[in-house]
């Protein structure tokens, strides 16, 4: 149908009345669109929502091991330092124990020690004593005789002269003891 | 619209535009396919098409403004109308879904872009081709879902209803389903498109035509003006509504036909 002639015509032409070469390249316009964006555009977005929803998935379950990593780190931290609070202790105990026999080995050597000192000093005691005992019994001697020839001389008359005599003979010892 | 200027240049007065301001002549001779709309159409399909893929192309996880622009589009599409209406298995039916809302978008936006200012579905042929492609799938897919005995039977005798009230139920349903839903779909699409286009034209035009006249009317003449440029916002909206709603009903009727009970 020739546009023109209706016009000149002056008639209304029906809207509704489709035209068949408007219809054709509809459906041909239509199905090239279609087709391009099914190929070409639909597939990209979808690779690039995937890929968001993947990426956000990955992030948190990232951060989730993370977690789960750090978790345990602190586990085995602790677990290590109970160990080595565990091993401070028998250290401890140890060095108490090594301690206690070192201080008893010395004590015990000291005790021997004085011990021995003891022996020492008594064994020169002795001796001593001995000795003074030895030259006492020849001073005791000596003055023994002496007294006696004393006594023998001066004729004892009487018990007061013996006694005096007794008293100068000790009188005398002092004083030469002096 | 030179048909207008001719006919008002040869009758007196206002001719108030009229479904022949609908029809174009060829542009080439008298090659019906060189038309503005079926220009139109197909600039629709190349601007779509290469908006759509050059944002898509380096589609990444983090999109750049570019990307974010096409994919707002696409995830518009595929989560609020496929994913929402149709639920399990939504995905088989995103490419369609998201062609139908594209290219419809973009012929109706047509109408106020300008220098092209012409709604593509003011012409009913191609409201006509979408609608009996969306009657094509949603039958196609109910048939492939549950057998063509099986769905022309619940489509005729709908379960859970009294026998007797099959008599006015069957035809009513019969008739909704093989003509009402195409047709209301494909003529809501085209009466939008091209009622808006008439207003557009009236206010205008007759701004226009205001300021031909007596210097009483050419003070009119502005405020026609004015309230085209108001409705032109408002067509923006009823352009992006009609796009949407066609798409929601495509998805609405696919949903349906999957169902298992209606």
């Amino acid at each position: 149908m020739s546009k023109s002639v209706i016009l000149a015509a002056g008639e209304k032409i029906n809207p509704l009345v489709p035209h068949t070469a408007e219809l054709i390249v509809g459906a041909i316009a239509f199905t090239l669109l279609f087709l391009v964006l099914r190929s070409k555009v639909v597939p990209m977005f979808e690779k690039a929502f995937t890929a968001r929803t993947e990426a956000i998935q990955g992030g948190m379950e990232r951060a989730e091991k993370a977690q789960l990593e750090a978790q345990r780190a602190l586990v085995q931290y602790n677990e290590q330092l109970a160990k080595a609070r565990e091993e401070a202790q028998t250290l401890r105990e140890e060095a108490r124990v090594q301690g206690s026999a070192i201080v008893e080995e010395l004590r015990a050597k000291a005790q021997e020690e004085a011990a021995r000192i003891t022996a020492a000093a008594h064994a020169s005691i002795e001796a001593e004593r001995q000795q003074a005992v030895t030259s006492l019994r020849n001073e005791v001697g000596t003055l023994a005789v002496e007294l006696a020839s004393k006594i023998v001389g001066e004729a004892l008359e009487d018990q007061a002269r013996q006694s005096r005599i007794v008293d100068r003979f000790l009188d005398d010892l002092e004083k030469s003891k002096k | 619209m030179r048909s207008l200027v001719v006919l008002s240049a040869e009758g007196e007065g206002f001719v108030p535009p009229s479904s022949n301001d609908f029809e174009l002549p060829p542009i080439f001779g008298d090659n019906v396919f060189t038309t503005k709309p079926i220009f139109l159409v197909f600039l629709s399909v190349i601007l779509v098409s290469v908006f759509f893929i050059l944002s898509s192309r380096k589609a990444s996880i983090v999109p750049s403004k570019f990307q974010f622009a096409g994919e707002s589009i696409y995830a518009f599409v595929r989560n609020d109308l496929a994913r929402d209406v149709i639920g399990h298995d939504f995905m088989r039916f995103v490419p369609y879904l998201f062609t139908l809302f594209t290219f419809i978008l973009t012929n109706n936006i047509f109408g106020i872009v300008p220098f092209l200012q012409f709604p593509t579905m003011s012409r009913v042929s191609f409201p006509y081709v979408l609608a009996a492609s969306v009657y094509l799938v949603f039958h196609y897919v109910g048939i492939r879902k549950q057998g063509a005995w099986k769905y022309f039977k619940e489509i005729m005798f709908m379960p859970g209803v009294p026998k007797a009230a099959y008599i006015l139920i069957t035809p009513l349903e019969l008739l909704t389903f093989l003509l009402v839903r195409p047709l209301t779909l494909s003529l809501r699409l085209f009466a939008n498109m091209f009622a808006g286009h008439l207003l557009l034209l009236v206010f205008i035009l007759g701004g226009e035509h205001l300021l031909q006249g007596v210097i009483g009317l050419k003070l009119i003449s502005p405020f026609a003006f004015f309230i085209g440029i108001v409705l032109t916002f408002f067509e923006f909206m009823v352009q992006c509504l009609q796009a949407y709603i066609f798409t929601l009903l495509a998805a609405l009727y696919i949903a349906g036909a999957l169902a298992d009970e209606h």
